[in-house]
């Protein structure tokens, strides 16, 4: 038996819009094979890591204060890979934004000002933009490939930040522990609404989103975008530049990216420490394809791949069943997704008998 | 022994995993494949050989699992990439991911235990030549592999017949198609030997550098080999040479820190990265040497028509 491909003469609408879905039931079909495997009874384990985080108001807020940076960092990535730029580097450009964005709470404790806040953000943004500027500058002008100058620097930003934490912004009040000092209340972003946790940055998050969904669809830049995306060659007759657009989509990434850093510092940590991330950067890769590159979809994606953080935390509650389990369905999901996705351009078909094997010579 | 050859021990140690890793993702991208998930069958590798060694006792039969783990890992992105012709790029990182998720999960009792160490083999004569014999012929036996790897590899790609089909299929699929080569087969044979270099890679981590388990232990050795490969524009006795000018990096910032430079070590723990950075630099900006060098459909998906 083998699998043959046959392509399509139109991609499949239907299963654009189903191959999300079907790599989700895989998945948690898959999950369950997992669990059973570690001697847990499939069943409720997959209750209480999808559904029960579902149903009280904490682990709403919970699973939106985790979407927000997915979102964020997913939508701006979702330009890149669509413009074909391998931005993998969010998760230092996310750090970056975090640091850039704490020097006015960190260094200018002493200024109290509404401005603050606003000022921090805008920091953020810029943080993130100038670190994704390096892969970008490199790509564009030095011909570097930017998805291993990307990831390299995000392991420079980590250790960035653990020198930053241990040394000279070390709070002169924490018992040498490696955070910053506190934010004061006015670099603290706001709650969303009086119910619980999640703050504003879940607003960044969709409204990035829907703002570049609206870019993408209404103006001649998302135009431009998709058509270099697709032929490098095409855009060039069209007189789009790719070298722009190199820059273009890795600052705009970055920024997004640096946004969701100091976002979630000033709303959700209120300090900086040595780790500030559970790997959002990586993890919004997969919400940027499981929302099938759209930023409409990634909202959705983003809002799943949260939940699969607050249902790992629960199962390690309740199961005792460590929470490495949300990176193995997070990988699983990609897998996953990645697979469906042949099924937009391609028809599979089983062969089973032995004369078409003879077909790879070129014989059918 | 004196200092000297204490720290080329050291640089030899810290350059086989690099040498071995960027070696199996070569023969991949000669064959035209770009296989962007070397950190996380690394990973697995390391965790699995591990495990293996201190179920069995014996860090030998570790290294094959290590080995076994990594090409059947691997066989993962294959079908992904070559039978149903998914994004190479995002397929890689996808195996990154799940590489270091599983690996986490499989290597939870481990953690803090202390590990069997590969012991090295001395080779009879050869070990007793003043400096040379104690740094080149008393080592573990997945130095020894690496460099007949380097040899052997030399040969296969570019003095032999399965070696030019190989470079075929990485320069024009289409082409090697037309002549009866089968691109898919082969590529798939080419992404699993890429699979068990990295999974021996891996076990060097956990059974020879730190014998013990450590989470995310491969610390982006995995990313450092796919920059060594376009640093040795597709070259196993410049990958040889690259692996150890990187490892001679990564281990000086130990000597530094030992030294008590007034550096702080975050720096020097960068020092790797930055490297890899500015060596990706020097070696493309001349664009027309990366042209030549590059396969040619590297990356590029290859459906057989019919």
């Amino acid at each position: 038996m083998r699998i043959e491909l046959e392509k399509r003469a139109n991609p499949s609408t239907l299963y654009s819009i189903l191959s999300p879905f079907l790599a989700l039931g895989l998945t948690v079909i898959a999950g369950g094979i997992m669990f059973a495997l570690i001697g847990k009874d499939p069943v409720s384990a997959l209750y209480s890591f999808f559904i029960e985080p579902l149903l009280d108001i904490w682990s709403l807020h919970e699973i939106a204060i985790k979407a927000a940076p997915l979102i964020l960092i997913g939508a701006g990535l979702s330009i890149c890979y669509r413009s074909n730029n391998w931005n993998i580097g969010a998760e230092g450009q996310f750090i970056m934004g975090a640091i850039a964005g704490a020097i006015v709470p960190v260094v200018f404790h002493d200024w109290h000002s509404p401005l603050v806040l606003p000022l921090m953000l805008v920091f953020g943004m810029i943080g993130g933009a100038l670190y994704a500027a390096i892969p970008a500058f490199l790509k564009a002008h030095m011909n570097t490939n930017e998805i291993l100058t990307s990831l390299m620097l995000v392991y420079i930003a980590q250790l960035f930040l653990d020198w930053l934490v241990r040394g000279p912004w070390r709070s002169p009040d924490a018992y040498n522990f490696p955070v910053t000092r506190d934010f004061a209340p006015e670099a603290i972003l706001p709650e969303l609404i009086a119910s619980g946790r999640a703050n504003l940055g879940f607003a960044f998050a969709v409204l990035a989103a829907v703002g570049l969904w609206l870019m993408m669809r209404y103006t001649l830049k998302g135009f431009e975008i998709t058509v270099l995306g697709q032929s490098e060659r095409a855009g060039r007759f069209a007189g789009f530049s790719s070298k722009r657009m190199i820059w273009f989509s890795m600052l705009l990434s970055g920024a997004l990216a640096g946004l969701a850093g100091i976002s979630e510092v000033s709303g959700t940590i209120g300090k900086l420490q040595p780790i500030i991330s559970p790997g959002y950067g990586f993890t919004a890769i997969i919400v940027a394809f499981l929302g099938r590159l759209n930023p409409l979809g990634i909202i959705a994606a983003g809002l799943f791949l949260a939940l699969t953080y607050v249902g790992g935390e629960a199962v390690q509650l309740t199961l005792s069943v460590s929470d490495k389990v949300t990176r193995v369905f997070q990988g699983l999901l990609l897998f996953f997704v990645l697979s469906c996705d042949t099924l937009i351009q391609y028809k599979i078909r089983l062969v089973f008998s032995r004369i078409g094997q003879s077909s790879e010579g070129g014989a059918h | 022994m004196g200092i000297i050859e204490a720290i080329l021990l050291t640089v030899i140690t810290a350059a086989t995993p690099l040498v071995l890793a960027s070696l199996g993702e070569l023969v991949s991208e000669r064959a035209g494949v770009l296989n962007l998930g070397v950190e996380g069958m690394m990973v697995m590798g390391a965790v699995l050989a591990f495990a293996v060694t201190q179920a069995t006792g014996s860090p030998y039969i570790g290294v094959l699992a290590g080995i076994a783990c990594g090409a059947l890992f691997s066989l993962l992105f294959g079908f992904l990439t070559l039978t149903l012709v998914a994004n190479q790029v995002a397929t890689g990182l996808a195996l990154t991911i799940l590489g270091l998720g599983i690996s986490g999960q499989i290597g939870e009792p481990y953690v803090g235990m202390s590990g069997i160490k590969l012991q090295p083999i001395a080779v009879p004569l050869l070990s007793d030549i003043p400096f040379l014999g104690p740094l080149l012929f008393r080592q573990d036996i997945i130095f020894y592999l690496s460099i007949a790897l380097v040899f052997g590899l030399n040969w296969f790609l570019f003095r032999s017949r399965a070696g030019l089909k190989v470079r075929a299929i990485g320069d024009s699929h289409a082409s090697a198609h037309a002549l009866g080569i089968h691109v898919i087969r082969t590529r798939y044979l080419a992404v699993m030997f890429g699979g068990a270099c990295a999974g021996l890679a891996g076990a060097q981590l956990s059974l020879v550098y730190t014998p013990q388990w450590v989470e995310n232990m491969s610390a982006g050795r995995g990313w450092i080999a796919l920059a060594l490969v376009v640093f040795a524009s597709w070259r196993p006795w410049r990958l040889l040479a690259g692996g150890y000018l990187f490892g001679a990096v990564s281990i000086s910032q130990l000597h530094a820190q030992a030294l008590g430079i007034g550096i702080p070590s975050q720096f020097l723990s960068a020092l790797p990265y930055i490297a890899t950075v500015v060596v990706l630099i020097l070696i493309s900006h001349n664009r027309r040497m990366t042209l030549i060098n590059t396969p040619a459909s590297l990356g590029k998906p290859f459906v057989p028509d019919r």
